[in-house]
């Protein structure tokens, strides 16, 4: 795989980058390509820009005031974190199905959730503090936001499960199945939430869907979705390589520590 | 598939018929945990009005030890690998399992409603019963499946004690709230009425339904290594 190794800064894409990653032999100092630092400065700019738009030029809110301006990370967050579930999601059956398998959906799958669930923890942070200034409760039993949380325990459990130890292929497959698993849990949660909340008592979320909203307004929250969503994209990559490095490292030392053996078997 | 289960089945009921671990030390377990609820809610009030949801978080406790348990007798002299090795259908072992764990489960579960009407005063009434009892069985079922399901991921690997409820525990919430509300409903609690229980149980038999298919397909996956 001579021809595949790169050092930092050569152009390559980024599948054909992970993949020789994986190899033992790839020397590799950096996980940086043009395209991801083409990615990381419209990421910082697009991030500029909401800071802009999201803290100086759009207005405050008649109801709700500054806080108002919470919901720039909140909404562009939360988007994130779903994306970043269903991404796990869709590399965990690329992964399994077995004309498509590779580890690089594996490790995907894994950088994904990993990002998935910092995003979800900002969501609920940020949806916490909006909470307390806006309905004067941290906390509501909402199906929306307790579907939320669950979502976000339930990832820590899938990456948990990455984390258990065993081959790569032991690790991909385990996982895998554990991602498609949330897949079937997470409506069920939803739907025994809503049932849940809707026999016993109405859901105290204002409801926001019928607020007009100002262009500016509109304009930032469109921002933020972009904004995050390339950070989520750079994150992801990069997170993936760091991930194919630890597995070829990890692979590199077996092959080092069987070389030894065998070399004591030889003397 | 269905031969493979029944064996595996009678073979977990036979070792903890002979070992007695459930009966002595499960059961004890969810008796004192019963006592410490009423401990930490104090009054006669509350105690009867949440009696039905504590019955039910007392069953979720259990159920972390008894799916532990289930999974323990496995490994403990490479029981899976041997079995796997031999070419046991993945799904009649899963099935098998579960059908064990189910068995214990209701047992468990009959101990804490006894318990509940003794320590709660809960009040079962007739125009209940049929209610209560679907309700039993089909959380009961659904409890298995996915207690199985889990605990055989879970099984075998390092840090498996704390690394089963955290994924055990969101998984059966639908089960917790659909049951406990089909519950409340059979025994009146706070003026629930019977018809108000069964929209509850077709939530419980969408669950069973899900993770019966979901669970045969996916133990084959997880217990290979």
């Amino acid at each position: 795989m001579t021809d595949m190794q790169l050092t930092a800064g050569q152009p390559a894409n980024a599948n054909a980058t992970a993949e020789s990653f994986s190899k033992p032999t790839a020397k590799t100092s950096a996980t940086g390509t043009p395209f991801t630092r083409i990615l990381g400065i419209a990421t910082v700019v697009s991030m500029a820009l909401l800071v802009l738009f999201g803290l100086f030029l759009s207005p405050e809110d008649v109801v709700q005031g500054e806080s108002v301006r919470i919901l720039y990370i909140h909404v562009g967050t939360v988007w994130v974190a779903y994306v970043a579930f269903g991404v796990t999601a869709l590399s965990s059956l690329a992964f399994l199905w077995k004309r498509t398998t590779s580890l690089t959906w594996d490790r995907i799958a894994g950088a994904s959730a990993e990002v998935g669930v910092l995003f979800m923890a900002l969501t609920l942070f940020a949806g916490a503090i909006w909470g307390r200034l806006a309905w004067g409760k941290f906390w509501v039993w909402d199906a929306r936001v307790t579907t939320t949380a669950f979502l976000f325990i339930t990832y820590i459990g899938y990456l948990a499960v990455r984390g258990l130890g065993g081959s790569h292929q032991q690790r991909g497959r385990r996982s895998a199945v554990v991602a498609l698993l949330a897949v079937l849990e997470i409506p069920l949660v939803h739907f025994s939430v809503k049932l849940w909340r809707g026999l016993h008592q109405d859901s105290s979320v204002a409801d926001t869907t019928k607020v007009k909203l100002h262009d500016l307004m509109l304009f930032s929250l469109f921002i933020s979705l972009i904004a995050f969503t390339l950070l989520f994209v750079w994150l992801v990559m990069h997170r993936q390589r760091v991930l194919a490095m630890q597995d070829a490292l990890e692979d590199k030392g077996l092959d080092y520590a069987l070389e030894q053996r065998r070399s004591e078997g030889g003397l | 598939m269905f031969r493979v289960a029944r064996l595996i089945a009678a073979k977990d009921l036979r070792i903890e018929f002979r070992s007695r671990v459930v009966t002595n030390q499960v059961l004890p377990f969810a008796m004192i945990v019963m006592v410490m609820f009423a401990f930490a809610l104090n009054t006669q009030e509350v105690v009867e009005r949440v009696a039905p949801g504590l019955v039910w978080l007392a069953t979720l406790f259990s159920l972390l030890i008894l799916v532990q348990r289930a999974f323990a007798i496995e490994t403990a002299d490479g029981a899976t690998e041997a079995m796997r090795a031999a070419g046991v259908d993945p799904a009649g072992i899963f099935l098998g399992k579960a059908l064990a764990l189910a068995a214990q489960l209701a047992v468990l579960e009959i101990v804490l409603l006894v318990l509940a009407v003794v320590l709660y005063s809960a009040k079962l009434h007739v125009g209940g019963v049929v209610l209560l009892v679907t309700t039993l069985l089909a959380a009961t079922c659904g409890l298995a499946l996915v207690g199985t399901l889990y605990g055989g991921l879970a099984a075998g690997v390092r840090g498996r004690e704390t690394l089963l409820p955290l994924l055990l525990l969101p998984v059966v919430a639908p089960v917790l709230i659909g049951a406990t509300r089909a519950t409340e409903a059979a025994l009146g609690t706070s003026g629930a009425v019977v018809s108000d229980g069964w929209p509850w149980l077709g939530l419980l038999g969408v669950f069973v339904a899900l993770f019966s298919v979901g669970g045969t397909l996916a133990f084959g996956p997880l217990i290979e290594e």
